[in-house]
């Protein structure tokens, strides 16, 4: 778990790795090494305070650099909200997560479908299932320009998408004019995945509302190999 | 007789950081929909917002400022090509 200046949801992050049956986790400060580990986190909040634009500073911290070349290596590595716009931000994944379109930050519970079930953080899933997670953001309007999305879509790299809780990914349970009710993707060999919901705050039943734990499938699904 | 040769000077060069046509810019519309379209200002027929950098410089002259601020934002990504673009002028 890589921890930057501003960063909030670390702790939680933390929390719920270790929570879960044959996994541990650490926290990394950003400027140290990240050696030994199976796979990496990085945690949402407000790194360099969003200054520039969410993700653009610490996408030039050492800590990205590192964790590039753990991509290449084919490392699981996950970003979650601010983390999932660092990635963006360091070229892991393609595309901008721009303002969302309320101009408002939106703070709620929401229904996303599982899209690609073969990544490294939705392996067990099904494709179409639903998990229920929450967000809070301000930039989690992803765009990308036509070629590169056509080129996701082309590629199953939409990993997420918002929806309704039939599973319909309709207009009204789009909660930030994202484009194509994207919640997360990938890149092209399925170990980078980047979402704008949080699992980590969805782990445990008490929670949520609904008793979700669908949160924790998504770090547990680092255990399974299929 | 002596030349004589300008030494580096400071510049001032502003960049402008603004959402492509595509990626859309909700702020600009908000500001031109419910302010300024229903003011008096007829005449103005859109609004983009965007993101105002002042950077000084040392260049030789105006034309390398310009050129060195504009490889600073293409290398350290100052904005995300993907929906925004810049303009750089001294």
């Amino acid at each position: 778990m890589v921890r930057f200046p501003g960063s909030n949801c670390d702790l939680d992050a933390v929390t719920a790795v270790r929570t879960l049956k044959g996994m541990s986790a650490d926290l990394v400060w950003h400027e140290d090494a990240i050696a030994g580990y199976d796979a990496v986190v990085v945690p949402g909040g407000f790194s360099f305070g969003d200054y520039l634009r969410a993700g653009a500073i610490a996408a030039r911290s050492p800590a990205l650099e590192r964790i590039g070349r753990l991509a290449d290596r084919g490392v699981p590595i996950l970003g979650i909200c601010n983390g999932f716009q660092i990635l963006i931000e360091a070229g892991l994944l393609p595309g901008a997560l721009l303002r969302n379109a309320s101009l408002r930050f939106v703070c709620k519970w929401t229904a996303v479908r599982v899209e690609n079930e073969s990544t490294s953080f939705t392996r067990g899933m099904k494709k179409g299932q639903v998990l229920h997670l929450p967000i809070a953001h301000n930039e989690g309007r992803y765009y990308s320009p036509d070629e590169g999305l056509h080129e996701l879509k082309t590629g199953g790299r939409v990993v997420f998408r918002y929806c309704d809780d039939g599973g319909n990914p309709v207009a009204s349970s789009n909660p930030t004019g994202t484009l194509e009710n994207i919640a997360g993707i990938c890149n092209r060999a399925g170990n980078v995945v980047g979402l704008m919901p949080h699992p980590e705050r969805a782990t445990e039943p008490i929670l949520s509302p609904s008793g979700s734990s669908d949160g924790a499938l998504i770090f547990s699904s680092l255990l399974r190999s299929d | 007789m002596r030349l004589h040769v300008p030494g580096p000077r400071v510049f001032s060069v502003k960049v402008v950081i603004s959402n492509t046509e595509g990626a859309s810019d909700p702020e600009g519309d908000v500001i031109y929909n419910n302010l300024v379209s229903k003011s008096g200002f007829r005449q103005v027929r859109a609004i983009r917002s965007g993101k105002f950098l002042r950077v000084e410089v040392q260049a030789r002259d105006a034309e390398s400022a310009k050129s060195l601020v504009t490889r600073m934002c293409d290398e350290l990504r100052i904005y995300n090509p993907a929906a925004h673009s810049i303009s750089v002028e001294v």
